[in-house]
């Protein structure tokens, strides 16, 4: 039994069916990979997993609890994080508060009114925030507005947003996208390093194969909302049903 | 039941009003994405322009008549207006008494003028800008206005009478089978309800028959495509923005005998619009005129004397009140399109 | 020291000595003198108007300035603030404490209600909500529709509420002042201090709700400080981030309404505890609008920019609707007489009566030219004389390092 439990999720929007009887299981500690062609549904699930979406039947287990119907703060506290396809960052605020937010809410829970206390006596915090933007090398930009920065960093401070939570499932919709060669590599070391030392179970989406095939455990590939196969990257790369409906269309 | 009527009746040409209003304001949301809070001094101003008109038609020259004398036995100064002395006396105060609507030949002209000023001069420049700078900077404009309109006319009400013909009541019941005098309607009001109709329609039928039309339709719908499509929408809006304006100022202006104009109506009737814009939804035509007319028939009904023996002052908040609950109920209001302001 | 850095610590230090020495500051010139009569501002009831404005506005930049929500209808919280204390004055003695204590709370109350309603929509929905909430008080108010349903008096229409000989007044102990007082402190009794021409007026009053707005100002610096502010200011940001990031926004928005709601009810119990009196028109959107105005013009979302605001428009309403043609034609009569019309008839819609007016084009000229407001035009005067270093630690006294 994995620790994210996907049973017959179906979803339409008007006539287009974006999700049909999607079954999907990660196991704890692995690196699931969802793969599928633009439109397949890989975001549509997604928002289904952290409560954007309400699907029209199915169920969405996570560590034994449904997720559905739960708001989603509710679900990010249970310990499911999000990284957006397009950032989503507190723009206006600074490197530092956008990771120091997150080290707060994993901390304090959905509200707590600390109005009299100053920000700047979180010593704790603020390390873990600092620690966090060291690990992913922003730490001579923790001063800068968020919404100054390139797209690459926005989306590594998003992803600094989430790791910082040590959430037990972190969700990645094409983390990559965006991204010169020399930073995805240093993100797929990022998400290396971070698997090994945190243990942190990831879904991710990504377009970009060299990303999946060096990371993934797991692979499913999903066409016009439906999953086609999972398997292990070996056997996925050669699959004639992913050729015909995934890499072929690349090729041909 | 005849109570009934009358309210409903009297309800018509509020809510008439309030659909004149929401409809522009709509139609500049709609295609501009500007909330404007200026839109109820527009109204004002178009109800100034009547009193413009009359002012100019009652401009007299003083001519000394040397047929009358007056008890000293000096010759007898009259006053004539101008109009009396150029068509004549009949023909002249004939068109002294129709100066309300008139006016229209001076309201058009000036709320283009209008419009076209502010969209160029000051909109133009806040279509990036958050919608809550757009509140402000409206907001600003529409004291502005206000004020130079009090500098000039005083800040108290100004009677603009109806033409005699139509002033007065008839008596509807009777029509329709009650007793005499029982349900009694100002002439003014169905000629004002009746306008507004064809203005609605006129507004309607020029976005659904003309091509200007379709393309500020497919603009409201999904501004960015038409954008891409590289039509000229610059121009377009601003002569949208003069489609308002012209709009809210014969709204105006037929009002002015209904509610004599003073420096503040603007304000009273934004306040209102906006409520009927949101209870309408943000955004939609039709939605902005059921609003009107439902709000403004709410509104009299609850000032029924049965009604308000159960919950005095009911009418005073009713208006209010149904906004909050429809806003709550149905957040995009009775017709409001999904996405529409909503982030 | 008091738990503030040292920039915020010497804003509050500042806002202090301005406060403790506005009677003085505010009266530069002679009474007699002709400047003294245009310009001079340190009269009780002005100063009074300055702090407790201050406060008012201090606590709606906590909402407006922090989660960016506009609410048009805060008026309505300190329409409700001033009824509260009245009826305390009333019911109980002149002591102010019920009054300003019940104010506090009464507001709170409305905002709680009002908050959790006006909040589950956002951008101009709220504005709009807010409008239709305080338009809908005001005209309870000012037809008293509770007081009618009740066949009693709550808001007393049309007249106001005042208080009269035959209030019961439970609480009232023999020979106890008949004005508002605190503890037997009148708040209306001054010292009156001539110097030469000058006169500087210490009244009891403005002390008192000039402690108030300090006490204000403290707490929304540590507001704007602590992570509860930072929150705030995310959900201005970006409330989807928000939610993902497992922060319910809801009671962080329905703690900010009401914190400032709480303000406003604060402001309007000070306001009767000047003057016990209160009517509807206090909660007019006009109200409302005026306190938009005031916050955008001193800068939204500062520290400083609300207390500024407050004070510039209080200012200038009470100097400029001063001026008449006369007090024109005095100043510019060194001009040639053409020229002395000619510039007093351009001037004169501006003035005395036309004092809207010019309140109208300078807030749009702030909007437009201005979004930060006077804070703003001051860090560019600053950054103008070469103080580069200067402006640029204020700009990023918002984002600070947490060393
Ligand atoms: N909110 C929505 N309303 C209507 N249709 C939607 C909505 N969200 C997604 N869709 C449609 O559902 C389908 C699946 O979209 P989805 O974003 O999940 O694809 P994807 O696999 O993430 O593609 P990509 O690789 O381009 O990101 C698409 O056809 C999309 O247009
Ligand atoms: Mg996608």
């Amino acid at each position: 039994m994995g620790i994210l439990e996907v049973k017959g999720v179906n979803k339409r929007f008007g006539g287009l069916q974006a999700l049909g009887d999607v079954n999907l299981s990660v196991a704890e500690n692995t690196v699931h990979a969802i793969i599928g062609p633009n439109g397949a549904g890989k975001s549509t699930l997604l928002n289904v997993l952290v409560g954007k979406l309400i699907p029209d039947s199915g169920s969405v287990m996570f560590d034994g609890q449904s997720v559905l119907g739960r708001k989603p703060h509710e679900i990010n506290q249970m310990g499911i994080s999000r990284v957006f396809q397009t950032p989503e960052i507190f723009a206006d605020l600074s490197v530092f508060e956008n990771v120091m937010i997150p080290c707060f809410a994993k901390r304090d829970g959905a509200f707590r009114m600390h109005a009299i206390e100053s920000t700047h006596h979180e010593k704790d915090i603020a390390e873990q925030a600092m620690a966090i933007l060291e690990d992913v090398n922003m730490a001579d930009k923790r001063d800068m507005i968020a919404s100054s920065m390139s797209r690459g960093d926005k989306r590594r401070l998003e992803m600094a947003m989430c790791l910082v939570q040590d959430p037990r499932l972190l969700l990645l919709d094409e983390p990559t996208a965006g991204m010169a060669r020399a930073d995805t590599e240093n993100t797929i070391q990022l998400l290396k390093d971070i698997r090994t030392k945190r243990g942190i179970t990831m879904a991710i989406i990504e377009h970009d194969m060299n990303v999946v095939f060096s990371l993934a455990e797991r692979i499913t590939v999903l066409a016009q909302g439906t999953p086609l196969v999972e398997d292990v990257p070996e056997k996925i790369k050669g699959h004639p049903k992913v050729r015909e409906a995934y890499l072929g269309e690349a090729q041909v | 039941m005849d109570a009934l009527i009358l309210q409903l009746l009297n309800g018509m040409d509020k809510g008439a009003a309030y659909a004149l209003i929401a409809l522009g304001l709509t139609l500049i949301f709609g295609t501009l994405g500007v909330v404007n809070f200026a839109h109820g001094a527009l109204f004002m101003i178009g109800a100034f322009c009547a009193v413009t008109m009359q002012r100019i038609l009652n401009l007299s020259a003083t001519i000394i008549d040397e047929t009358q004398t007056d008890f000293l036995g000096n010759p007898l100064k009259v006053e004539v207006p101008y109009v009396q002395s150029w068509f004549g006396e009949v023909t002249g105060a004939a068109i002294q008494d129709w100066a309300v609507p008139l006016s229209i030949l001076l309201v058009i002209p000036v709320m283009l003028l209008v419009g076209w000023a502010m969209e160029r001069g000051l909109i133009k420049h806040f279509y990036k800008r958050p919608h809550a700078d757009q509140i402000l900077v409206t907001f600003g404009l529409a004291i502005v206005i206000g004020e130079i309109i009090k500098a000039f006319y005083g800040a108290n009400p100004i009677q603009t009478p109806s033409p005699a013909a139509l002033t007065g009541s008839i008596d509807l019941g009777v029509a329709i089978g009650f007793e005499p005098n029982t349900v009694i309607y100002s002439i003014w009001r169905i000629v004002y309800f009746f306008f507004a109709a064809l203005i609605i329609a006129g507004v309607f039928a020029f976005l659904q028959f003309t091509t200007f039309g379709m393309v500020v339709r497919a603009g409201m719908a999904d501004r960015e495509t038409v954008g891409m499509l590289g039509i000229d929408i610059d121009k377009r809006f601003t002569v949208m923005f003069g489609i308002a304006a012209c709009v809210a100022g014969l709204a105006g202006m037929m009002y002015a005998p209904i509610l004599s104009p003073h420096y503040n109506l603007g304000m009273d009737f934004l306040v209102l619009s906006f409520v009927v814009v949101v209870v309408g939804g943000m955004g939609s035509l039709p939605g902005a005129v059921l609003a009107g007319f439902v709000l403004g028939i709410v509104q009299s009904l609850s000032s029924m004397n049965e009604v308000k023996a159960i919950i005095p002052g009911i009418d005073q908040i009713i208006i209010y009140l149904v906004a909050i609950i429809i806003l709550l109920t149905r957040p995009r209001g009775l017709m409001g399109r999904k996405g529409v302001m909503e982030e | 020291m008091l738990g503030l850095n040292s920039r915020d610590l010497r804003l509050f230090v500042i806002v202090c000595a301005l406060c403790l020495l506005a009677p003085i500051l505010l009266n530069p010139f002679p009474v007699a003198s002709s400047l003294g009569e245009s310009f001079n501002a340190g009269y009780p009831a002005l100063m009074q108007r300055f702090v407790i404005f201050g406060l008012l506005v201090i606590g709606f930049n906590i909402l407006f300035g922090l989660t960016g929500y506009l609410s048009f209808g805060h008026a309505a919280f300190l329409g409700v603030g001033s009824f509260a204390a009245v009826w305390m004055f009333k019911l109980l003695s002149y002591n102010i404490v019920p009054a300003i204590i019940l104010s506090v709370i009464v507001a709170g109350l409305f905002s709680v209600v009002i908050g959790y309603i006006a909040l589950r929509r956002s951008g101009i929905y709220f504005s709009i909500l807010t409008l239709a909430f305080a338009q809908m008080m005001y005209s309870i108010a000012y037809s008293d529709l509770v007081g009618k349903m009740f066949g009693t008096i709550v808001t007393n229409g049309e007249t106001g509420l005042q208080v009269y000989n035959d209030d019961p007044q439970f609480l009232m102990g023999e020979g106890a002042p008949t004005v508002p007082h605190l503890f037997g402190l009148e708040m209306n009794s001054a010292f009156t201090w001539k110097v030469g021409g000058w006169e500087f007026i210490f009244q009891n009053g403005y002390y008192l709700s000039a402690l108030f707005m300090i006490l204000g100002f403290y707490l929304s610096i540590r507001i704007f400080r602590s992570p509860f502010g930072m929150m705030l200011r995310a959900i201005k940001s970006n409330q989807t981030r928000m939610s993902y990031t497992g922060l319910d926004t809801k009671p962080y928005m329905l703690a900010a309404f009401v914190i400032s709601g709480m303000y406003a009810g604060l402001a309007g119990g000070l306001l009767a505890a000047m003057d016990p009196l209160t009517g509807a028109e206090r909660m007019f959107w006009t109200a409302s609008g005026e306190i938009v105005v005031m916050a955008i013009l001193g800068g939204v979302g500062t520290l400083l920019g609300p207390v500024f605001g407050a004070g510039v428009i209080k200012y200038l309403e009470n100097i400029v609707s001063k001026i008449n043609s006369d007090i024109l034609h005095s100043w510019f009569a060194f001009m040639p007489e053409w020229m002395e019309n000619l510039v007093v008839n351009i001037l004169y819609p501006f003035v005395g009566k036309g004092w809207h007016l010019t309140l109208g084009l300078l807030f749009m000229a702030v909007v437009i030219f201005l979004p930060g407001g006077l804070m703003q035009l001051g860090e560019k005067i600053l950054a103008l004389f070469g103080r580069k270093k200067k402006s640029d630690d204020a700009k990023t006294g918002a984002t600070e390092p947490a060393e």
